[in-house]
């Protein structure tokens, strides 16, 4: 394939998995804004205003960054597995296995569908969080590549789910067992300094930890983990997942007999 | 030029099925022809194999001199696949999975929309071009699979059973279709169950009737008798050539019964050009 041939199968992934989230945009994109408007009327108004600062930030404004990314982070997640799995499912992957796309290119369209949607749904939620918070970005340039990075992460982590998944009960497995607790975990409520040194100690070998700490570090400039390493930990990531997604899929792994 | 050429394809499913155990086979540029067999014969299984979509244990495949290992892409390419079952995404318009396959390949979206205008025509689903795919039935799905393998304008077109579940208006008029575009060029590989289809193409019953063990060249003995004999035989091949000279074999029943004779048949290949039809039975 010559590389405007590349460019347009990468494109047309790309479309067509922009229109499968916004086709269902109920699903897709109003789910997280309800939830994030109710976590602000919750924990931010109700319960928050009884809670003193943390790092000189109020309680409300210190949880935005972490709601923020946390949507970012499902949502990108959600998209890629389910959309893979279910191409799988009604083996419409077979269209993308029977063309020259190569693989990689498969890979980066459905990973760019699942930041597509991280970005959408994390604009939506800045909008609501920006409704019931007041603050000035620290540096926007670091929080929108936190942003994109993350998404990137978590949606390779979905296609890697997508392609060991058999049942439609496997793509919420991670989600329900290993995502949200790690991302509850990771710092969204409350700063590890709170935390009794052992938990803080554990609270370190959390990735999601650090993703939310460099993104508050972004919007807020307050961190509990240092940013470089947050960064290179968010790249390392994002090396080893892309390279092992690639590995299944030119392996053929789920897809092929 | 051969369109497809097949050496010793050997394919084992992970749960120990054997589901080829050695299959050669040569199609030339411009033929039409069909791949004949029982169920389990092994026919999705090579179609499977030749477009990407299966693993294969071992063997070498080549489309149009281009090796699938070698250069999957460019094999890929020339490739037009209808699969046996239904595979697009039920939830999308019909025109968008013809655009969509089109991208896949390359194509630009101002000429992808042109040509699915063209194909959606051509097969009478433009009624039906904003309509969900799971709305259409099973007639128009099947259509459907047919126009979203040519939208790339493939070299080889393989239909794995393309008349399953349509009706005898629109498989008449698919099979004009198909021999049109083969006449235009496209060289067709097809599966089928029934001798029906094959033979509505090939305008008339194969007449020369030839047996011979497989892998030698092809056969000496001329006379419709001699295929009973090797039937007990490790494998044979039958070449059925056009025109015959022996009108009075009844082809179809010639077909179906060594399959009831014996379990142990793997393929059936018939192959249809302009001058001859042959077909591989294997034991
Ligand atoms: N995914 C699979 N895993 C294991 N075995 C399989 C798989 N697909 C096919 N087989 C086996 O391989 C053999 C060949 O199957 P294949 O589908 O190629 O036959 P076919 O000739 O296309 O049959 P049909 O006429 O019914 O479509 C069969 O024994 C089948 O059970
Ligand atoms: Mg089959």
């Amino acid at each position: 394939m010559t590389f405007t041939e590349k460019f347009n199968a990468f494109k047309t992934i790309l479309i067509k998995e922009y229109l499968r989230f916004i086709r269902i945009w109920i699903q897709t994109i109003l789910p997280p804004a309800i939830t994030t408007a109710l976590y602000f009327v919750i924990f931010g108004n109700l319960i928050g205003s009884q809670i003193s600062d943390i790092d000189g930030y109020r309680y409300m404004d210190y949880i935005v960054p972490g709601l923020i990314l946390m949507a970012v982070i499902t949502n990108a997640y959600a998209n890629v597995v389910s959309s893979f799995y279910s191409a799988k499912f009604q083996k419409s992957i077979e269209e993308l296995l029977v063309s020259p796309t190569p693989n990689y290119l498969i890979l980066a369209g459905f990973v760019s569908g699942g930041v597509a949607r991280g970005i959408i749904v994390g604009i939506v939620v800045t909008l609501v969080a920006m409704y019931f918070s007041s603050f000035e970005i620290h540096s926007f340039t670091l929080s929108l590549s936190v942003f994109v990075l993350t998404a990137i992460l978590f949606s390779l982590a979905g296609f890697i789910n997508a392609v060991y998944a058999n049942s439609f009960d496997d793509i919420t497995i991670i989600p329900t067992f290993v995502l949200t607790p790690l991302t509850y975990l990771g710092g969204i409520f409350y700063s590890i300094d709170m935390l009794p040194e052992f938990w803080q100690k554990l609270s370190l070998i959390n990735p999601i930890l650090y993703m939310i700490n460099s993104f508050r570090y972004g919007l807020l400039g307050v961190s509990d983990t240092d940013i470089v390493t947050a960064l290179f930990i968010i790249i390392l990531f994002i090396a080893g997942l892309f390279s092992y997604a690639l590995f299944l899929l030119n392996k053929g792994i789920g897809i092929k007999q | 030029m051969k369109a497809l050429k097949i050496n010793n394809l050997k394919k084992c499913y992970k749960n120990g099925t054997d589901a080829l155990k050695g299959v050669d086979l040569e199609v030339d540029e411009g033929d039409f022809f069909a791949l004949l067999g029982p169920n389990g014969a092994g026919k999705s299984t090579t179609i499977g194999i030749i477009s990407g979509l299966v693993n294969k244990t071992s063997g070498k495949i080549q489309i149009f001199d281009q090796d699938i290992d070698l250069d999957p892409a460019t094999a890929k390419s020339y490739i037009g696949l209808v699969p046996q079952e239904f595979n697009f995404n039920q939830f999308e318009p019909v025109q968008e999975i013809l655009i969509n396959q089109a991208g896949y390949y390359g194509i630009d979206r101002a000429t992808a929309s042109q040509r699915a205008e063209t194909y959606l025509r051509q097969l009478e689903l433009w009624d039906k071009r904003h309509v969900m795919a799971r709305q259409l039935s099973g007639g128009m799905k099947r259509r459907l699979m047919i126009a979203r393998a040519l939208i790339h304008q493939p070299r080889l077109l393989i239909l794995d059973e393309p008349t399953a579940g349509v009706d005898i208006e629109i498989r008449r008029s698919m099979w004009d279709f198909l021999r049109t575009i083969n006449q235009q060029g496209t060289t067709i590989i097809l599966t089928t169950h029934y001798l029906e289809k094959p033979r509505a193409c090939a305008r008339t019953l194969p007449l020369l009737i030839t047996a011979s063990p497989l892998n030698t060249p092809a056969c000496a003995n001329y006379s419709p008798s001699s295929i009973w004999k090797p039937l007990c035989s490790i494998s044979i091949t039958i070449i059925i050539t056009y025109p015959s000279p022996f009108p009075a074999v009844n082809y179809a029943s010639l077909m179906t019964r060594p399959w009831k004779l014996t379990s142990k048949t793997q393929t059936v290949l018939i192959r249809y050009s302009k001058h001859y039809l042959i077909t591989i039975f294997r034991f």
